[in-house]
């Protein structure tokens, strides 16, 4: 069961690149595991390290010194892109973030990422933009994400407000699973399936091989 | 009163809600469950920790393909990770009662292969799998989508997924394709357009003379990289392609039942005055091979033109322009032609069934892969191998110097040992060229099995045009129908 999740105050990592995609988030071959385990070393491996395994020089973003146990990430557009796989919300959760600002998030990652209590703050281009600026003049100054006012107040009390499913927000907010919220319906579902015979059964085939 | 006019998507959506609680997303029952190694183990780690079975284990079917070796299947598999990995899959198919098609089954296959050929995707459902190229049931005119693993867990726990309802994207490619384009170079047109965002939250469904014409397998190949567009689904109306193309599958229904369910496959289509949230027109007469250049699937332009500069592109991609050509060891403006490769591979659930082995094979018959060129050509399932192997592709492809493998996923995803070393250049089949993506430091061309078949010749991206087929004439659509 997910830890009710209200707000965060940070500093800010900035990549300001668009279209991370999830291979770069979490290599494909740290999906071998079979548990969460490990994964914050996974995040952002291939940016941080040689192909020989070397950490690079000027380190990469969420290796830089002054980034150390930031837990707010301000990225490009579209960020997310790719593989539905969850090891990337995962990874990000694990290394400590919380809350991502972008103009736009990949939809099948948007959705892992609320389901892990990862914020996506999505903001428009201007206002990207803006927060950008705001980090090149006050690089360490703290922001907080405050999902239950769904509120955004920066360093100097400036403040705005964002957008998220209202949905995920109650279930964040409360530490409560979807599984258990389904699973309430059920009387509903059996009813639907009474009047929709299923389309195929997967183990009748096994008879005829 | 008249209904109002729907859309493919709205009939399907319409058929599947289950409840839809004022605010909440709605639930949605899901008709088929498609379930691979690499992201499901946490889901049936927490059924366990929740005392919970699969619901509807009947609605369910695994198989392994991602981090499964290609190689003779009698060898050990010698990553301890993947081993463990497989090994989970089937204990978890066993404790949960879920039919499995593993190691050494001939059904085993990449799990968007093994669907349709096994008869498993049909016309309607929805069907779900934690893999992002699911949107290649929507060729079938299904509503088939990638899922994470909590989305996995709620699956096998309820049968059903919260979902908001996406909007609707209609893309009509119009006319006929020029001999030597074929459906990869559609949907490589389509996200250089569009970009790799340019489908978010929505689904596309792909209309037009152009994609009629295609083959169920060319159908499969646009719908798999609609997820590379950004949409999370793709879409085409079944028709009598469709129809033919099921008929007689192990999974498909029969007698008295075939006939109720094509009755009910042909109120599918989207009415005639439906409206969609947004709509392309790409003009088919017109494409050309497609190849990539860069580092997103967006990045590709026609084998015959130009790598862009900088000041062809907005001043906002210019940066990611650069990054992608510093990757990739490209200059801005240079052609795409011509570029040394150092591996071709040919598979991925993109292009894996057995029209792309015989597109490769017609141009590979009686041809030599250039020298110090390694190509691997990894069929999408144990099926498609079998086939592939009754027509005699497996020694075309071994003569011209090729690696024929077992099946899998392969280098599209590099987690089981096939994979580009640092710096080499590959020419690929699949979907995805992201850094890193088929090994890391490898740098990635997306193309066409033509397109990747002529370069293999070669030894260089090379226009699938300027080689004639040697069997049967000249190397026209991906379509096998050519190369009998």
């Amino acid at each position: 069961m997910p830890e009710p999740f209200v707000k965060v105050t940070s500093a800010v990592i900035s990549i300001p690149r668009a279209n991370i995609d999830t291979d770069q988030i979490c290599p494909a071959r740290f999906l071998k595991i079979t548990d969460k385990d490990g994964l914050a070393d996974a995040l952002f491996f291939d940016w941080r390290f040689t192909p020989d395994g070397a950490r690079r020089v000027p380190p990469s973003f969420i290796d830089e010194p002054h980034n150390a146990g930031r837990q707010i990430l301000i990225v490009g557009d579209n960020f997310g892109a790719g593989s539905s796989r969850e090891h990337a919300p995962w990874a990000l959760r694990a290394w400590g973030i919380r809350a991502i600002f972008s103009t736009s998030f990949a939809d099948i990652f948007s959705g892992n990422a609320l389901k892990n209590a990862l914020l996506p703050v999505v903001v428009s281009a201007g206002r990207l933009a803006a927060l950008q600026a705001l980090i090149a003049t006050n690089p360490d100054g703290r922001w907080t994400v405050d999902l239950e006012a769904q509120k955004v107040t920066l360093p100097d009390g400036d403040s705005f407000g964002f957008e998220i499913d209202p949905f995920a927000r109650t279930m964040i907010l409360a530490g409560t699973d979807e599984i258990g919220y389904v699973r309430s319906k059920l009387p509903a579902i059996e009813a639907w399936e009474a009047g929709h015979p299923a389309r195929v059964d997967t183990r009748a085939g096994a008879a005829a091989r | 009163m008249a209904e109002k006019p729907r859309t493919l998507l709205e009939k399907i959506w319409d058929d599947h809600v289950v409840a839809s609680d004022l605010g909440a997303p709605a639930i949605l029952a899901i008709d088929l469950h498609l379930v691979h190694e690499v992201t499901s183990p946490q889901a049936f780690t927490g059924l366990r920790e929740r005392g919970m079975k699969v619901r509807k284990p009947g609605q369910t079917v695994a198989t392994a393909d991602h981090s499964i070796p290609t190689l003779d299947p009698s060898i050990p598999i010698a990553d301890e990770l993947a081993r463990k990995q497989l090994a989970q899959i089937e204990e978890n198919c066993r404790e949960f009662g879920i039919p499995f098609h593993g190691k050494g089954s001939p059904t085993r296959g990449i799990v968007h292969v093994i669907g349709p050929e096994l008869g498993l995707t049909q016309p309607g459902m929805t069907i779900v799998c934690g893999d992002s190229h699911t949107a290649t049931h929507g060729a079938f005119g299904a509503l088939a989508f990638g899922i994470g693993t909590s989305e996995i867990e709620m699956v096998l726990a309820t049968q059903t997924l919260l979902q908001r309802k996406p909007k609707t994207f209609k893309v009509e490619v119009s006319g006929r394709l020029q001999p030597g384009v074929g459906a990869k170079d559609i949907i490589l047109a389509l996200i250089a357009r569009i970009g790799i965002g340019g489908g978010t939250g929505h689904v596309i469904e792909y209309t037009g003379d152009a994609i009629r014409a295609l083959s169920m397998e060319e159908r499969m190949t646009v719908c798999n990289m609609s997820i590379e567009g950004g949409a999370r689904a793709g879409l085409i109306a079944p028709d009598e392609t469709t129809f033919a193309y099921l008929k007689g599958r192990q999974f498909a229904p029969r007698g008295a039942a075939w006939d109720a369910a094509v009755t009910r496959w042909r109120k599918l289509p989207s009415d005639a005055g439906a409206t969609y949230d947004r709509t392309i027109v790409i003009d088919g007469d017109k494409l050309e091979p497609m190849v990539t250049y860069g580092t997103n699937p967006g990045m590709g332009v026609p084998v015959t033109g130009r790598i862009p500069a900088l000041a062809d592109v907005e001043p906002g991609a210019r940066d990611d322009l650069e990054r992608a050509l510093a990757y990739m060891g490209l200059e801005a403006g240079s052609s795409i032609a011509g570029r040394k490769l150092d591996v071709v591979f040919i598979g991925s659930c993109t292009n894996g069934r057995i029209e792309d082995m015989r597109a490769a094979a017609s141009v590979l018959r009686g041809r030599k892969v250039a020298a110090g060129l390694r190509v691997l050509v990894v069929p999408g399932s144990q099926q498609v191998k079998k086939q592939a192997e009754s027509e005699g592709l497996d020694e075309v492809f071994r003569s011209a110097g090729a690696e024929w493998r077992e099946s899998g996923c392969s280098m599209c995803i590099a987690m089981n040992g096939d994979q580009l070393e640092p710096g080499e250049y590959g020419i690929s089949t699949s979907n995805r060229n992201f850094q890193g993506r088929q090994g890391k430091g490898g740098r990635t061309f997306l193309a066409s099995p033509l397109t990747a078949a002529a370069s293999a010749v070669t030894g260089v991206v090379t226009d699938p045009r300027t080689m004639a087929a040697t069997a049967a004439g000249p190397a026209t659509k991906t379509s096998a129908v050519e190369v009998h």
